[in-house]
């Protein structure tokens, strides 16, 4: 399946190579850097391409490209989704995944890739079982190890891999038995120059994070499950109970982990936060443009928008901008050609607004389009939707847990035409 | 010391970052921990300080160490290479370690360490486990290139390949098979054929994935390894299952003939695989089913003779009944579908691509849909994701519109979406177009055309064009819209616009001479090639509508002739040409330049061209007979282009950037050649559906018979299955309709429902399928029908009572079932009987997990039959007993039963508690009781034993088969039950047996509910003239039911019931029952208990729960040395207690 594995950094130095099969000439790399000199924008790399011999699957992650090598047929999902596991990994192991990191762990990243793919083919990607044959690095150990000369490589064998619930490692302890769970919902919409919705939904997940003693079997169940459309789980949530009942039962990972992500069903009105009362517009005559923008809340249940933050994609023609903000900064990158206007809390009493003129590029035509704003916000306790949790209990271990259910609402891909 | 400061603000980025991620949820633990780190991070130094004075030579290799880790650059290669060495040579663990460390940054940078090779082999038998690990990382790496001195290695693998703890020996294989060198080939044989029946299923997975390693390296050897391959994949474990039908794959995808017997095993298994494996067995199902079954889309692809035979024929096959009526899908196919669908639900978006490809690829057409929601999720994943997805559902959503439609605004494009998803998105927008949502469309596709990504607004108004031509409605307003965007100040947009008018017009040219006119107004402000070339053609084209104009263009055209591209000149020869032909007053001059400057033109296609239309058109005398044609031949109207998807590969059209000239659909979804569109090198072509199904009967699992000698003629009994096919639908349709008491009905409606999957969706005939697949199949079993049967049938079930119960239970709720199917009868089935309705095989389950009283027992009951079905002798639709808990062979039953219960607890993952759940026995009694002696009987004869199965009547009654055997010479007429006493027992009677004939015999079945007491059931057996009291006193063990549950489960449970809920004993064993599967036979022999598996060597677990009441009964056997052993029973009935342990001692004590 996947032949051999390159990391290769945003300005295309290979910085480290993997290999399943026979060796692959790191040679084959250039064909995936031509391609992404011609992308120009690194998101705009095919993740599929092709050479005379061999087939490149990629996928651009933090900065970093992370290139597979396969001779032959294999779904292509299946290797992404594969790459993405082990940036996630990645990102688990060492809190983020960027070159410098890796670069620094190279070993430890040595060691999770041959555990994680065998021949080819994937074999433990579980975290919770990678953690108990590799420990990952903490600076207590590293500390320890370079005294003492010991290693990141755990001394006992893995369990999980034959346990029958094999998220989970065996034999977990804690003092504080805590179980939390994060409703984040995601808004993400559309609006027109007019204020109108031409598209919007919601998506969800509940993240998880439970340190529970022992092998705790877990039921959440909702108020209004009805509303959830269309549901993925984490491999632990049993299928046939959300069926019947729709309740979540499982018995967890020990950890942090994604429970499940959702739909809320597209019948449902969605109740759009905030609204944007916009006027940019770009001068027939003479190389300037004007812009104004304010914001206000709409529909937000009572809550106060937080963190709300605002970005403008300029047109590429233009030179600068000179705008003031009644709240919050503004900055305009002069490479990207991005404003971004930080607001912090929505005010209801006083709209944050934005205003000031733009300067084009002499002898630039006028920009054709309008750049669209996009918007980033969170509310605090609350789920958009009006997903409730009801209850979570929990059997098999007879501590009692301490539990916690938090809500947010964010917005995810929320773009205003204008 | 020199990297702490780095390390220490690691920290704080560590927590800060994490922070963030939970948001801030804990962050005052994390800072405390963050503290506490710090103040390590400090007495670690001050500890560094006090050792300072004495550097040693290790340190100093450390600090050296530590400074090219953090990335300092590397010093001259050559000398640290030697360096290396000598660390690697000395005899500190330490060094070595940090020698392999850097070793492997060397490799991981792509940088040459090959000459180290005999210095880091040496190391390969080290203890240190991470030392041990690198070394395998290194000899992988390097093997290849150093044959001679990897061979030192080997043996060292060959010794771990015997240890005793498995994963050494997993890895043992692992690093042995990734040795590429040649000689060793035949090692690696024997380790993969040892490691594939190695009693840990992690071995056995580690050389399924050697197999494919040992293939590569040695194609030779595919005929050994594809028997190694059957053999695994003949293995239960899920842990197998993704791993052997990979290397399947790889090493003989061709063997289809080797997935029939584990078809329906993999089926089953499937949920319960890891991610990975699901989708290489999805995929592999898929190719499977496309040669297997017949086709589910030819709606009406019936034979009439078929149907005649199916009348006809005293069915000896099967076969002739599927191919009957419109179609009826193989029950083999549906549960392929039923069981893949869960998966559509996975976090694993390869895993749900692989499920929508095969409903694409097998699922009838009206069923595909159920994959649409999942699809469009999958498209708020990554950008890869997103794009491989969106390729896939652009294929779709040609062939299917409807599919897609209602999701049409998750296809709406943002503007930070990358190039390539936004094209892919406008061509699924564009291919969901109809009269309805065009209006909306269109005004989507306006503000793209404004983007500021111009290749993406080109490729907006292509789209438009393909919208125009395929909705008649709005072609106006198309062109129109178009028309506004050759003012556009971008070049690239006006010149697709032109592009695309051309196209337009060639459909309707008759009435838009005005846009030709304001084409050609345009035409000097153009200059994209492509653009003025269209221009030039239509001019030319339709030059007899704008007489006027057309010559000016060629006069202009003859003055830039020369600096024209090439595509451009074409055009203008051949406007120039049209223009001679239909007004040559005019341009006749003009012509002759523009042929004589075409004429020295450096491209030879122009100066071909340029020969070419002078010989046609100039008349003189060696121009041949076309001269006369030429009018016709040029002027000659073309078809109007169509407009298509490029996914279809329409040719002409500007290919899009990621496709080809061919049409995409002709891959299977969801493969790289797909996404590629080009055949690349492994790729299995999906076969098209065969005309007629290949004989299903391969996919039947012989299994072993029970061991059941009441039942001598159970083998034959296969055979008449298939006779009399309709007289027993018939028979069963009475019966089911007669007897129905309510309870039966509803459980049967029950069972039906699960089996049918989300009937609601499934039409009429996979129905009829239903029925007769389970007909058919049951055909053999009893009936507790009671009245006016002929003599044939009689006999016919007399054999087949003696089959058990199981089976007449199955036959009656599948019989009410087609009432379901067919009749209002369904509507009486109680409504926790609906909700179950569209859950699957397994719903068992969910329900078995209920423990709240009355209702909820009763749906574990009525689902039931599903598991029963497990050691059922026919194989079909229903056939799970490839994950049955043990086979049901008694002699070997249980040495497999525990490692296989192991294997089975991973597969029941979807039990909310699994101690509540209630498992068949894993073995069978045997023994028989006497319940009436012929000689008191007056020649009628009964006895009876426990079938130790579910009663089909109450959950809280004991099962007991009754075998009636007539030993006089007359027939026994009516022999039913009489009175009861003592009046509490419930004993659920057996319908009365009409006649009996001499010398033959017949099982029939009861229920009884003891209350979980001892004390007998007395009652009279009648017949027509007699009657006598008998009584049946059960043994405690009976009264149980085995429970499946996991060792942790069974601890808490046993700590619950401690202290007056305890009995135990010491007890002396017979010899020849220490062994630990002599003392599980023994035990379950004695009580219907259910093993758990247990790591631990000297106790011996069991677990059931009492009929009646359902309280746990927890059995332990601790084995102390000399065969004594402590025999623990923990229950909260006491009496049954003390009554079970003496039972047990007994038999254990007894050889």
């Amino acid at each position: 399946m996947i032949n051999s594995l390159f990391l290769i950094s945003h300005s295309g130095d290979i910085f480290l190579e993997k290999h399943w099969k026979s060796v692959i000439s790191r040679s084959v790399c250039d064909y995936f850097l031509e391609a992404k000199e011609k992308a120009g924008d690194p998101e705009n790399v095919a993740p599929v391409l092709q050479t005379p011999h061999h087939y490149l699957i990629s996928i651009y992650r933090g900065k970093l490209f992370f290139l597979s090598v396969t001779q032959t047929e294999v779904p292509p999902l299946f290797v992404i989704e594969f790459l993405h596991r082990v940036a996630d990994t990645f990102q688990d192991y060492f809190g983020d995944c960027s070159e410098v990191l890796i670069k620094e762990n190279t070993v430890t990243v040595y060691e999770l890739l041959e555990e994680m793919l065998d021949n080819g083919f994937p074999l433990a990607t579980e975290s919770n079982v990678l953690k108990e044959m590799i420990r990952p690095p903490t600076i207590l150990r590293s500390v320890v190890n370079t005294l003492t000369g010991g290693s990141n490589v755990g001394g006992t064998l893995p369990t999980g891999q034959l346990s029958n619930v094999p998220w989970r490692r065996a034999g977990v302890k804690y003092t504080n038995n805590e179980a939390y769970f994060d409703v984040i919902e995601e808004i993400d919409a559309i609006l027109d120059k007019s204020g109108t919705t031409v598209f919007a939904e919601i998506q969800g997940v509940i993240e998880a994070c439970v340190k529970l003693t022992g092998m705790p079997d877990l039921t959440l169940s909702f108020m209004n499950p009805r509303l959830l459309d269309d549901v993925s789980f984490h491999p632990c949530v049993r299928f046939k109970r959300w069926e019947s009942e729709h309740v979540l039962s499982f018995i967890p990972p020990d950890g942090n982990f994604r429970l499940m992500s959702y739909h809320v069903s597209s019948q449902n009105l969605v109740a759009i936060p905030v609204y944007v009362k916009q006027n940019i517009s770009f001068l027939e005559t003479g190389s300037c443009g004007r812009l104004d923008i304010t914001i206000g809340p709409k529909q937000t249940m009572g809550k106060t928008v937080e963190s709300l933050t605002v970005t403008i994609p300029m047109p590429k023609s233009v030179l600068s901008v000179n705008l003031t903000a009644t709240q919050g900064t503004c900055t305009f990158d002069l490479t990207t050609k991005v404003v971004f206007w930080d607001v912090g809390k929505l005010n209801p009493q006083k709209l944050p607004n934005l205003r000031g003129s733009i300067s084009i590029q002499t002898g630039a035509p006028k920009p054709e389009e309008n750049p669209s704003i996009n918007i980033d916000m969170k509310i605090q306790q609350l789920a958009i939707s009006g997903l409730k949790v009801s209850r979570l209990d929990m059997y098999g271990e007879k501590y009692k847990p301490f539990k916690g259910v938090k809500y947010v609402t964010k917005a995810g891909k929320f773009q205003v035409r204008t | 010391m020199t990297t702490e400061p780095e390390e220490e603000t690691n920290v704080c980025g560590l927590s800060v970052r994490r922070q963030s991620r939970m948001n801030g949820g804990f962050s005052s633990l994390r800072l405390e921990a963050a503290g506490a780190m710090r103040t390590v991070l400090v007495s670690a130094e001050s500890l560094q300080l006090t050792l300072k004075p004495e550097l040693t030579q290790e340190e100093q290799a450390l600090t050296h160490a530590a400074a090219a880790g953090s990335g300092r650059p590397k010093e001259t290669l050559k000398a640290g290479n030697e360096d290396l060495k000598e660390m690697l040579e000395s005899n500190k663990e330490s060094l070595k370690l940090e020698a392999m460390k850097r070793i492997v940054q060397l490799i991981s940078k792509g940088k040459n360490a090959s000459d180290l090779f005999p210095a880091v082999v040496k190391n390969v038998a080290s203890k240190n486990i991470e030392l041990k690990k690198l070394v395998y990382v290194y000899l992988v790496r390097y093997a290849e290139e150093q044959q001679d001195l990897a061979l030192l290695s080997i043996s060292t693998f060959q010794r771990a390949l015997k240890d005793p703890n498995q994963f050494i020996r997993a890895s043992a294989l692992r690093v042995l098979s990734s040795i590429r060198v040649p000689i060793i080939v035949p090692i690696m044989m024997l380790a993969i054929k040892e490691a594939a029946s190695d009693l840990s299923p992690y071995v056995r997975k580690t050389s399924a994935h050697a197999i494919q390693k040992l293939y590569s390296l040695d194609a030779d050897q595919k005929e050994q390894l594809i028997e190694v391959i059957e053999k695994l994949l003949k293995d239960k474990s899920t842990l197998v299952a993704g791993s052997v039908v990979m290397a399947f794959e790889e090493v003989c995808p061709d063997r289809i003939d080797l997935i029939h017997i584990n078809y329906r095993k993999l089926c089953n298994l499937l949920v319960d695989v890891e991610e990975w494996g699901q989708v290489v067995i999805i995929n592999m199902l898929t190719r499977y089913a496309r040669t297997q079954f017949a086709s589910p889309w030819k709606e009406d692809g019936i034979l009439d003779e078929n149907e005649k035979a199916f009348y006809d024929s005293d069915s000896e096959e099967k076969q002739g009944q599927r191919e009957a009526k419109p179609y009826i899908m193989d029950p083999d196919h549906r549960l392929l579908l039923r069981n893949t669908k869960p998966l559509l639900q996975s976090r694993n978006t390869a895993v749900v691509m692989a499920v929508a490809q095969l409903y694409w690829h097998l699922a009838p057409k009206h069923e595909v849909s159920i994959v649409t929601k999942s699809l469009v999720r999958l498209l708020r994943s990554h950008r890869e994701v997103q794009y491989v997805v969106l390729q896939n559902i652009a294929t779709m959503s040609i062939q299917r519109k409807g599919m897609f439609e209602p999701h049409m605004k998750s296809f709406y494009v943002r503007s930070t979406d990358a190039t390539h998803i936004k094209t892919l998105k406008l061509e699924i927008l564009t291919n969901l177009a109809n009269e309805a949502n065009i209006s909306t469309i269109l005004r989507e596709f306006q503000t793209y055309v404004k983007s500021q990504d111009k290749a993406f607004a080109a490729a907006t108004i292509q789209a438009i064009g393909r919208c125009a031509t395929n909705i008649s409605e709005v072609t106006d307003t198309c062109l129109n819209g178009l028309v506004l965007l050759l003012s556009n100040r971008d070049e690239t947009v006006v010149a697709e616009s032109v592009v695309v008018i051309k196209k337009l017009l060639q459909t309707q040219p008759t009435q838009h001479c005005d846009i030709i006119k304001h084409m050609a107004k345009l035409f000097d402000n153009i200059t994209v090639p492509m653009a003025r070339a269209s221009i030039l053609w239509l001019m030319g084209e339709y030059c007899e509508r704008v007489p006027k104009i057309a010559p000016d263009v060629l006069r202009k055209m003859a003055k830039t002739f020369t600096s024209e591209e090439d595509i451009v000149k074409l055009q203008t020869v051949n406007l120039a040409a049209k223009l001679y032909l239909t007004n040559s007053k005019q341009t006749k001059l003009l012509t002759q330049y523009i042929l004589n400057l075409g004429k020295y033109d450096q491209n030879y296609d122009i100066r071909d061209r340029t020969r070419f239309i002078r010989q046609l058109i100039v008349p003189s005398e060696k121009s041949g007979a076309l001269n006369k044609y030429a009018r016709r031949i040029l002027l000659a109207s073309k078809p109007a282009p169509v407009l298509e998807s490029a996914f279809k590969g329409q040719l002409g059209q500007t290919p899009l950037p990621w496709t080809n000239e061919m049409d995409r659909d002709r891959f299977q979804l969801g493969t790289l050649s797909h996404s590629l569109n080009i055949k690349t090198t492994g790729y299995q072509e999906l076969s098209d559906w065969p005309a007629v199904a290949p004989d299903p009967s391969v996919r039947n699992v012989e299994v072993i018979e029970p061991v059941q000698e009441w039942a001598p003629s159970l083998g034959k009994a296969k055979k008449p299955k298939s006779d009399k096919f309709y007289s027993d639908d018939e028979e069963k349709e009475e019966e089911g309709s007669g007897s129905g008491s309510e309870d039966s009905s509803s459980r049967s409606s029950s069972s039906s429902s699960s089996e049918e999957s989300g009937s609601e969706s499934e039409e009429e005939s996979s129905r009829d399928l239903e029925k007769t697949s389970s007909d058919s199949e049951k055909s053999s079993s009893g009936s507790e029908a009671s009245s006016s049967e002929s003599e044939s049938q009689q006999k016919k079930k007399k054999r087949a009572k003696k089959v058990t119960p199981r089976k007449s239970k199955q036959a009656a709720a599948d019989s009410d079932s087609d009432e379901n199917g067919n009749g209002p009868v369904g509507k009486t089935s109680s409504s926790s009987a609906e909700s179950s309705s569209d859950s699957e095989s397994d719903s068992e389950e969910d329900s078995s997990s209920d423990d709240s009283p009355a209702p909820q027992k009763k749906t574990v009951a009525k689902t039931k039959p599903k598991v029963e079905v497990k050691s059922k002798k026919e194989v079909s639709l229903l056939d799970l007993d490839d994950f049955s808990a043990a086979p049901p062979s008694a002699p070997k039953s249980s040495v497999f039963s525990s490692s296989l219960l192991s294997d089975l607890e991973g597969l029941s993952l979807s039990n909310v508690s699994s101690a509540m759940q209630v498992t068949t026995s894993s073995f069978g009694p045997v023994k028989t009781y006497e319940l009436l002696h012929h000689m008191t009987g007056k020649g009628l004869s009964a006895k009876y034993h426990f079938p130790r199965q579910p009663c089909l009547y109450q959950p809280s009654m004991v099962a007991v088969q009754v075998i009636l055997t007539n030993s006089s010479d007359h027939s026994l007429e009516e022999i039913h039950i009489g009175d009861q006493s003592p009046a509490s027992l419930n004993v659920h009677c057996f319908n009365t047996v009409e006649r009996l004939e001499p010398g033959a015999s017949v099982s029939v079945s009861l229920g009884i509910d003891f209350s979980d007491s001892t004390q007998a059931a007395n009652f009279q057996l009648c017949t027509k003239e007699d009657q006598f009291s008998v009584s049946i006193q059960p043994a405690v063990g009976e009264l149980l039911m085995p429970s499946t549950m996991k060792e942790p489960d069974f601890c808490s449970e046993q700590k619950k019931l401690m202290g007056m809920n305890e009995t135990s004993a010491t007890i002396a064993m017979a010899t020849a029952n220490t062994s630990k599967q002599n003392i599980s036979k023994q035990v379950l022999s004695v009580a219907n208990v259910g093993v758990v598996s247990s790591d631990q060597n000297n106790l011996q677990r069991f677990a059931g729960r009492t009929i009646s009441s359902g309280a746990l009964v927890l059995v332990t056997l601790e084995l102390r040395e000399s065969s004594t052993a402590l025999l623990t029973i923990n229950t909260e009935k006491t009496v049954m207690a003390s009554m079970l342990l003496r039972d047990l001692k007994q038999a254990l004590c007894q050889a």
